[in-house]
């Protein structure tokens, strides 16, 4: 359900731009997604393919996903760690106090488009 | 074919409706607060506690749900203004639903609006309503393990109501512990316990909204 939401949100930014550029088709989309965005890539992929025939500029679209790795820094003992491998609690120092610096995000990079 | 680069967040389209909306009411004098949490949280009963508690105040509800107006009844039989918004299976509410529903409602005299969003702790946390506030619950039988489980809900809120504090005899919930796990996530959230029911913690929540409002 979460995917269909974004795919929806994803068509209509996309249909804007290309109502702004003057585009006629749009091809490559090159999506960053985070690798704990908590997008599931194989549905989105599906969800997208389903809905672009409904938008005529999207028609012979294909989405290109790139992961972006989820990256996590401690303000305990200020360094970096893999947040898919060890979670909330830093391998350091073992502090709680920690943020997720990158990895949660989805973002158009690049379109293909004529 | 050229390549063009846009770097722009997927919802960019939902973040700018969500920007003419919260301007839009601004610009009127009115207040959107958007109410999420899990279902059986309370939403309803609070909105109907608060309904009753501020006859001065004019207030309109938005209801979101997959399906059903019972949420909408209830609050129609209080004397405020509702709308019964569905969401096609969606699991929450986007800018866009909103402004639609609130061009429905724009011709009333309600000042304060709420958006009862879907019971679902993740998803509505993730999309932009373009509401000026944003509103949790959290029920004392949900437990108070929840902010470890679903931080970004906690983030994003401006005010956490800790609903059924009535219940807490009955219940493992640490009122303090809840408090610190939140505060770790939000320092800047305002937290509310109260009892809908017997209407303890209502008059500080209370005092929040109108703070808000003007």
């Amino acid at each position: 359900m979460h995917e269909m939401g974004i795919v929806l949100h994803l068509a209509k930014t996309l249909d804007e731009t290309a109502e702004e550029n003057k585009l006629t088709a749009i091809g490559r989309v090159v999506l960053q997604v985070g690798e704990v965005s908590g997008i599931m890539t194989d549905l989105f992929v599906d969800a997208w393919n389903y809905f672009k025939v409904r938008h005529p500029v999207l028609v012979n679209s294909e989405l290109v996903l790139e992961t972006i790795p989820a990256v996590t820094w401690c303000d305990n003992c200020k360094q970096t760690y893999e947040t898919v491998k060890y979670g909330k609690e830093c391998p350091y120092c073992h502090s709680g106090e920690t943020w997720l610096l990158r990895g949660n995000e989805c973002i158009i990079k690049e379109i293909e488009a004529e | 074919m050229k390549i063009i680069t846009l770097n722009e967040t997927v919802t960019a389209s939902n973040e700018r409706d969500a920007d003419a909306l919260r301007a839009r009411m601004a610009q009127e004098g009115k207040l959107l607060v958007n109410v999420m949490s899990s279902p059986g949280s309370g939403k309803t009963t609070l909105l109907s506690r608060i309904i009753r508690d501020l006859p001065d105040v004019k207030i309109g509800v938005m209801e979101a749900d997959i399906e059903s107006d019972v949420d909408a009844q209830r609050i129609e039989a209080l004397g405020a203004r509702s709308i019964q918004v569905h969401t096609s299976g969606m699991c929450h509410m986007d800018a866009g639903m909103t402004t639609a529903a609130f061009d429905a409602m724009e011709a009333s005299e309600a000042r304060l609006f709420f958006l009862e969003n879907v019971g679902n702790l993740i998803c509505p946390a993730e999309y932009d309503t373009g509401a000026g506030k944003n509103l949790m619950l959290l029920s004392v039988p949900e437990g108070d393990d929840k902010p470890l489980k679903y931080p970004l809900m906690f983030q994003k809120s401006d005010a956490l109501v800790i609903t059924k504090t009535d219940a807490l005899p009955w219940f493992d919930f640490d009122l303090e512990k809840c408090r610190e796990r939140v505060l770790k996530l939000n320092p800047n959230i305002q937290i509310f316990p109260v009892s809908a029911k017997t209407g303890e913690g209502m008059d500080a929540l209370e005092g929040w909204l109108r703070a808000c409002l003007v």
